[in-house]
């Protein structure tokens, strides 16, 4: 998988929560669950053979296509979250109402929905911004 | 959000601290997915335990009873990581064990029903068509939905909880006509007996359509499948999917035919889903190589009549010396199963009967996993056989009667 490189154009989501951010992105292939897929005392995804297994969340922009079951991420976002290695931002494709409700309780931000494919135009170690009030989501720097 | 004047009072903070701020996070929520009101709750089913909630959500919860929040509707308790009368056996934590007991009673001055079941669809509530409840653990909010016809999205512990401090929930999702009606079809060629083989399907259609919002309409169903066989179909399309409703047609209240399953539309999509299928999910499973040695039923919470297969199955077995035979279900079964007699068939064997808890969310899981040299989990539930990956056990799904055969013998053949 490899990123199109050159100046990124805005990425507008359909839906958005939260402070404007800006961080590393982490971006995942696969759908993500706080409780099936991670480990949260280390915030490293722990599920063998994940896509994102070993790599860590704290502060990422953790950009998944969508979200996976699990009602108990409501506590688990805000577990992490006060344990230090929450991620910046969740931008999902799709995603349920237990990741938004998570997200919200524990005051991550967090999206739903893009108009382009993001994965054309971010890769991991990209810095990304985004901004919920405005629905939108860039890449402001290519990973070194 | 179109607020009603006890709302813009709740959010004045008219009705204390706790409801202003349980308020003010499903107006957050909603307004996240469009609702433009919220409607009235008559039933609260929530999860909260110290193994999902760690001591960040315990020290909410206090600070919470702190503020006097109250539950204005019944509220209810899912499965939760302790059985008190085994922590020792278990080898569990006891700190973690007196926050649990310090965090029930924070829910209990709630006015929370701690009655700590994932089945409460099949043992403590059910609502009726339309009702408007908010339910916290996938398969009873897909259950909920899909079978009775009731109203639900996924509650997360804390928004659940915020339903029933405030007694409404914002309306999107499958509180909206829209959103319950199908939009593809899995047309059934498969037999489907064992509670396992429905599992089977939730993840073959669940895994391929990953989204809250797909709603699958099974069609060409042999025969009406029992309770509990629609229990593991729901709770695996919610496990692998996180799909929150299904339609059966026939079956389930809002498919009396395929079409009104439909509102009228057509399938985006049909799939077949055949024997071979079914047995190809099996077939997925495999021990490499590792030993046999862990058996569970769990992931819902068995009913009494699941309790009453197993005591049969193992009537006059024993369980392999080395291997373990967990059940998990609710306090209410265990006595039920108690008086029958299931209990004492299960434990004669030397299965462990957990009352309460969920298998996959037991405190210290992991550390269990190491001191049992345990590598493979075999159950029936394929729910389980999804979630509990992230502890890094190898699962295997495979029918109730294989499960017990390799619980006796420690082989799968």
């Amino acid at each position: 998988m490899s990123a199109t490189r050159g100046r990124a154009p805005l990425i507008k989501v359909k839906r958005a929560y939260g402070d404007v951010v800006e961080g590393v992105a982490l971006v995942s292939r696969e759908g993500f669950s706080p409780r099936y897929d991670l480990d949260r005392w280390s915030g490293l995804i722990s599920r063998p053979g994940h896509a994102l297994e070993g790599h860590s969340l704290k502060d990422k922009i953790l950009i998944m296509p969508s979200a996976k079951g699990g009602i108990a991420a409501g506590w688990a976002f805000y577990d992490i979250k006060h344990k230090g290695i929450a991620p910046k931002a969740f931008v999902f494709g799709v995603t349920n109402p237990v990741m938004v409700q998570g997200a919200v309780f524990a005051g991550i931000t967090i999206t739903e929905g893009w108009s382009r494919d993001p994965y054309r135009w971010i890769e991991t170690g990209d810095i990304v911004r985004v901004d919920p009030k405005r629905k939108t989501i860039q890449r402001v720097q290519s990973r070194p | 959000m179109r607020l009603s004047p006890d709302e813009r009072k709740m959010l004045r903070g008219d009705k204390g601290a706790a409801a202003k701020e349980a308020l003010e996070l499903q107006i957050a929520v909603g307004k996240f997915f469009g609702a433009r009101r919220l409607v009235p709750v008559t039933n609260v089913h929530m999860m909260g335990d110290i193994e999902v909630m760690g001591d960040s959500g315990k020290a909410f919860l206090e600070r919470m009873t702190r503020l006097n929040a109250r539950c204005v509707v019944t509220t209810t308790t899912n499965a939760r990581c302790i059985d008190f009368d085994y922590v020792a056996k278990l080898r569990q934590d006891p700190r973690e064990a007196e926050k649990e007991k310090q965090l029930i009673a924070y829910l209990r001055r709630m006015d929370v029903v701690t009655a700590d079941t994932c089945i409460n669809y099949q043992t403590l509530y059910q609502p009726h068509q339309g009702e408007h409840v908010a339910w916290g653990d996938t398969g009873t909010v897909i259950y909920a939905n899909s079978v009775f016809g009731a109203r639900s999205n996924f509650e997360a512990g804390p928004a659940a909880l915020a339903a029933g401090i405030t007694g409404r929930v914002p309306e999107y999702g499958f509180h909206l006509d829209r959103h319950r009606r199908g939009n593809f079809q899995v047309d059934l060629k498969a037999d489907l007996g064992d509670l396992a083989d429905w599992g089977a399907l939730g993840k073959l259609v669940g895994e391929s359509h990953q989204n809250y919002f797909a709603v699958p309409v099974f069609s060409g169903v042999k025969r009406g499948p029992s309770a509990d066989q629609l229990k593991h179909l729901g709770a695996s399309l919610a496990s692998y999917g996180s799909m929150g409703m299904f339609h059966m047609v026939g079956v389930t209240p809002e498919a009396p035919t395929l079409k009104a399953a439909f509102g009228g539309a057509r399938p985006k999509e049909v799939l077949t889903v055949t024997n071979r299928d079914i047995e190809r999910v099996y077939a997925g499973y495999s021990a490499k190589g590792n030993p046999l040695n862990l058996v569970v039923f769990s992931g819902p919470q068995q009913s009494l009549f699941e309790m009453k297969t197993l005591a049969s199955l193992l009537d006059g077995k024993k369980v392999k010396a080395g291997s373990h035979l967990f059940v998990t279900t609710s306090n209410g079964v265990k006595s039920a199963a108690r008086q029958l007699g299931y209990l004492q068939s299960i434990e004669a064997a030397g299965g462990i009967v957990l009352e309460g808890v969920c298998f996959y969310i037991l405190q210290n899981i992991a550390q269990m996993r190491t001191q049992n040299a345990w590598s493979n989990l075999v159950t029936n539930s394929a729910k389980l056989a999804n979630i509990i990956g992230a502890h890094k056990f190898n699962t295997l799904l495979r029918r109730t009667a294989d499960c017990v055969r390799i619980a006796v013998t420690g082989e799968e053949r």
